[in-house]
């Protein structure tokens, strides 16, 4: 019996998940989805450089925002139909994915990381000075009231979020095989030995910068129809920023997988405490479970797996 | 007949702040050559193959391999060239199993070359380099484990599996007993006689001598002597520079 | 167009501005560039040093300059408390930054946080005598409040310098951070050493908390907007120098004051960022850097 390949089992889910979304009438469950679906993206994504390479975006609010505040723009000019808004966003936010990694790549993965934030920062003081699209006051979009093969414009969120969602894990996947992944494996265990093993370490850095930054876009896009008022101060919020690294590295950064556990997981908790406690509070506990796993399973979830089944099979054979 | 240099380094200077590392360093290696590099503690060998392989870039100076310019190129594009070199502390892929190591220079180094890469899998090609530095046995372990002596043997194994021209063998046997020298000595005539140059840094006398057709001392950045094992070593500012006045 | 007068008046007010940048940003340039500990949490440290000064102030009416002063002991305490743990968790098995990093991160925001529920997101302020009045002469008026906590930043950063290039303990610091290896190899106890480093640094937060709630009101999530300026402060500065920090420290604070004259307070952040990406771009060893 031939082994399934295990890209086969995102896309069962995701088929699984999308006839739900067909009979499920509570459109609660399409928000509250969406958000985790979101999360699963920015998780993945931000895996691709952080998890893979090690080099950590703290900035991943930014290349959101640049999604959602570009379909703004395209909104009062335009009103182009949704996918075509994620397609640029991801453009753009790739580009300037492009331009952060060119200007800090080359140096030590630390000014990376503090470039990243400082990019987050400043770009959010450029948004709130573009009146444009609403400086401090925040824009509006009208959410459409219908579109065509789906029972409301929510569940058309819901499914394209899913769809990306799909299309990011199954991206992460694709690369943590190919030569590139392993390519970025080396560079994570020691750069410089990489780089003298022919590992084209920059030119590896910026792709995976640009695709991380890419699909984060692209996450953003559609966020302005969701929350139908956006403004700077929830577009760069820092909870995609801790979010993004808090999930992968509590699900486990070096396989496709964990992001994706670790945004359910997170998800799914922050949704729940928010509604029964405050949402300050859910925050402060991604940040204490960050510490907690940073310390003690520095592998998360996948980590904590793998060593379990280890010494399982240590314990078989003797 | 004196063939065309592999290798033609001139006028090398590198300082750091206010330390002159390098002062206008010149090194010539032919092909297929056995050259040994010698000089004291902090002398600027390091410093030399740093500046050859790419990890750091000189002040001044030009490099030349296999009649390219190779000066302003990043280390991967040099390694792929065929100047490969291996660390004095091993830097082994900590994640990865030996041969999983052994795969990354033949993905991105030897495939690149006109020569090198196709034909066997890189999976077969990686163990029989194993086999050859004795490493075979281990193939599978996870590379963080290994002794001093493994992770020597994995850090040549890794440096020919990017199949070099040159390979600048930085202080390999430091630590190592007499038997492990012996063992590497015996692995570099091998590879050399397959046609590839080797530079040698070292601290063993032995070695070098057993080993080099030619030796260059190095002492404070500059280049004091370049010439056979023997004459060398009966060179008197080179004897000074060692054992002190 | 602007007046002169209102520009000279602005280059003042950048210098003290940048003066007491130079006291918020030692502490990363002692952490970072001696240590390479990226404590990317130190603003939040600041920030809590504030809120502190704001307490007693409040409650008890005490100056909040004195307050720091005396809650610097305490944070240099907390500091060893950070560095012990951070040291048994990341640096003895070497696992690289990137825990490290994220470690800081967590608790940049468990503190935001914690600060932002006990304090709601209101800003606070506190009163002395020296915030209001100006002192001036001719056409110059500068607001005390600046000027205070300049003097007061320029004075710890002097002494902070004196230590690390004139005491024992201080050059065995810079020593350390200079070539830690050789120097554990003649018995140097330079975890001890590093560690008394890290506390230092974050003492001086407590200080620059003061400094800066009597420069301006201060609320939870103030923090964040000096993370992208102290970074580019100490790496335009050059990575470990003090006098870097403090030259790159008062032009940033310049240059940032004329901006917000001439183009509104609002493009202030992205002075820093400017710099920042520039000083990677072009010279990443900094003004001083080796």
């Amino acid at each position: 019996m031939t082994r399934i390949p295990s890209w086969i089992w995102p896309i069962i889910i995701a088929v699984l998940v999308f006839a739900a979304s067909r009979v499920v009438k509570n459109e609660y469950y399409m928000f509250a989805g969406y958000v985790v679906l979101q999360y699963i993206v920015l998780a993945s994504a931000w895996n691709i450089l952080g998890g893979y390479s090690g080099y950590v975006n703290f900035g991943s609010a930014a290349f959101f925002a640049i999604g959602a505040y570009g379909t703004v723009v395209l909104d009062k000019l335009w009103q182009p139909p949704l996918v075509v808004a994620i397609f640029l966003g991801g453009i753009v936010a790739s580009l300037v994915g492009l331009a952060t990694a060119y200007l800090t790549l080359r140096l030590r993965g630390v000014f990376f990381a503090i470039a990243t934030l400082a990019l987050a920062i400043v770009l959010q003081t450029l948004v709130v000075n573009w009146d444009y699209v609403g400086g401090p006051l925040g824009y509006y979009s009208v959410r459409p009231d219908s579109i065509v093969g789906f029972p409301s414009y929510v569940n058309y969120l819901f499914v394209i979020m899913l769809v990306l969602a799909l299309i990011t894990v199954l991206v992460a996947r694709a690369i943590e095989w190919s030569f590139i992944g392993r390519g970025l494996a080396a560079i994570r265990d020691n750069e410089l030995a990489a780089e003298c093993c022919g590992v084209p370490t920059l030119r590896l850095k910026v792709f995976a910068t640009m695709v991380s930054g890419g699909l984060m876009g692209m996450a953003g896009a559609p966020f302005p129809y969701y929350i139908t008022y956006l403004d700077p101060n929830s577009a760069f919020s820092l909870a995609y920023g801790i979010n993004s690294i808090a999930m992968p590295l509590i699900g486990g950064m070096t396989h496709w997988i964990g992001p994706v556990i670790g945004a359910v997981l997170l998800a799914v908790i922050q949704q729940v405490a928010t509604v029964t406690i405050s949402s300050e509070l859910n925050l402060m506990i991604v940040g204490g479970l960050l510490i907690t796993f940073i310390t003690l399973a520095p592998n998360g979830i996948v980590g904590l797996f793998e060593t379990y089944r280890q010494q399982r099979l240590e314990r078989a054979s003797p | 007949m004196t063939q065309e240099p592999l290798l033609d380094a001139t006028s090398i200077r590198k300082r750091f702040g206010g330390f002159v590392a390098l002062d206008a360093v010149d090194i010539i290696v032919r092909p297929g050559e056995r050259v040994g590099l010698i000089g004291p503690n902090g002398s600027g060998k390091s410093t030399l193959v740093n500046c050859l392989s790419g990890a750091i870039t000189s002040d001044t100076g030009t490099i030349c391999f296999g009649g390219r310019a190779i000066e302003k190129l990043p280390a991967h594009q040099r390694t792929r060239l065929g100047i490969v070199r291996t660390f004095q502390i091993p830097l082994p892929f900590a994640s990865m199993t030996v041969v999983g190591n052994l795969t990354i220079p033949l993905r991105f180094a030897a495939h690149h070359r006109p020569d090198g890469g196709q034909g066997e899998s890189d999976l077969d090609q990686a163990l029989l380099i194993l086999e050859d530095v004795g490493l075979r046995n281990k193939a599978h372990a996870p590379s963080a484990g290994l002794t001093q002596v493994e992770m020597r043997k994995l850090e040549l194994a890794r440096a020919i599996a990017a199949r070099p021209k040159l390979l600048i063998a930085d202080e390999t046997m430091a630590g190592l007993s007499n038997f492990e020298v012996d063992e590497i000595i015996s692995l570099l005539l091998k590879l050399n006689k397959q046609g590839i140059a080797i530079i040698m840094i070292e601290h063993i006398m032995r070695a070098v001598m057993a080993f080099s057709q030619r030796a260059i001392v190095l002492v404070a950045g500059k280049k004091i002597a370049d010439d056979s094992p023997d004459v060398v070593m009966n060179n008197a500012e080179v004897v000074r520079a060692y054992l002190g006045e | 167009m602007v007046s002169p007068e209102l520009l000279f008046n602005a280059l003042l007010t950048g210098l003290f501005l940048g003066g007491f940048y130079a006291a918020v940003s030692v502490g990363i340039t002692i952490a970072f560039g001696m240590l390479d500990i990226v404590n990317i949490a130190h603003p939040v440290f600041i920030i809590m040093g504030s809120f502190i000064a704001y307490i007693v102030n409040r409650n008890f009416g005490l100056d909040p300059l004195l307050t720091v002063i005396l809650a610097t002991p305490l944070f240099f305490l907390l500091g060893i408390v950070i560095f012990r743990f951070y040291y048994a968790a990341f640096e003895k098995s070497g696992k690289g930054s990137l825990r490290g990093l994220a470690f800081f991160f967590g608790i940049l925001f468990v503190i935001e946080v914690t600060l932002l529920l006990a304090f709601g997101v209101d800003y606070r302020l506190v009163q002395t005598s020296y915030i209001g009045p100006n002192i001036g002469f001719k056409h110059i008026d500068l607001p005390l409040r600046m000027v205070i906590p300049f003097v007061g930043s320029m004075t710890m950063v002097t002494g902070l310098y004196v230590f690390f290039s004139h005491t024992f303990i201080g050059r065995a610091i810079m020593a350390v951070a200079q070539d830690e290896f050789a120097l554990s190899l003649m018995a140097v106890d330079t975890v001890a050493l590093r560690q008394l480093a890290f506390g230092v640094a974050i003492a001086t937060a407590a200080i620059a908390g003061g400094f800066l709630i009597v420069i301006q009101p201060v609320d939870p999530s103030l923090g964040r907007e000096y993370i992208g300026r102290v970074f580019a402060i100490c790496v335009l500065g050059g990575l470990g120098s003090i006098t870097g920090t403090v030259i790159a420290a008062l032009i940033l604070g310049t240059v940032e004051t004329i901006t917000s004259t001439l183009f509104g307070p609002s493009w202030a952040p992205a002075v820093s960022f400017a710099a920042l990406l520039l000083t990677l771009a072009i010279r990443p060893s900094g003004i001083m850097g080796r």
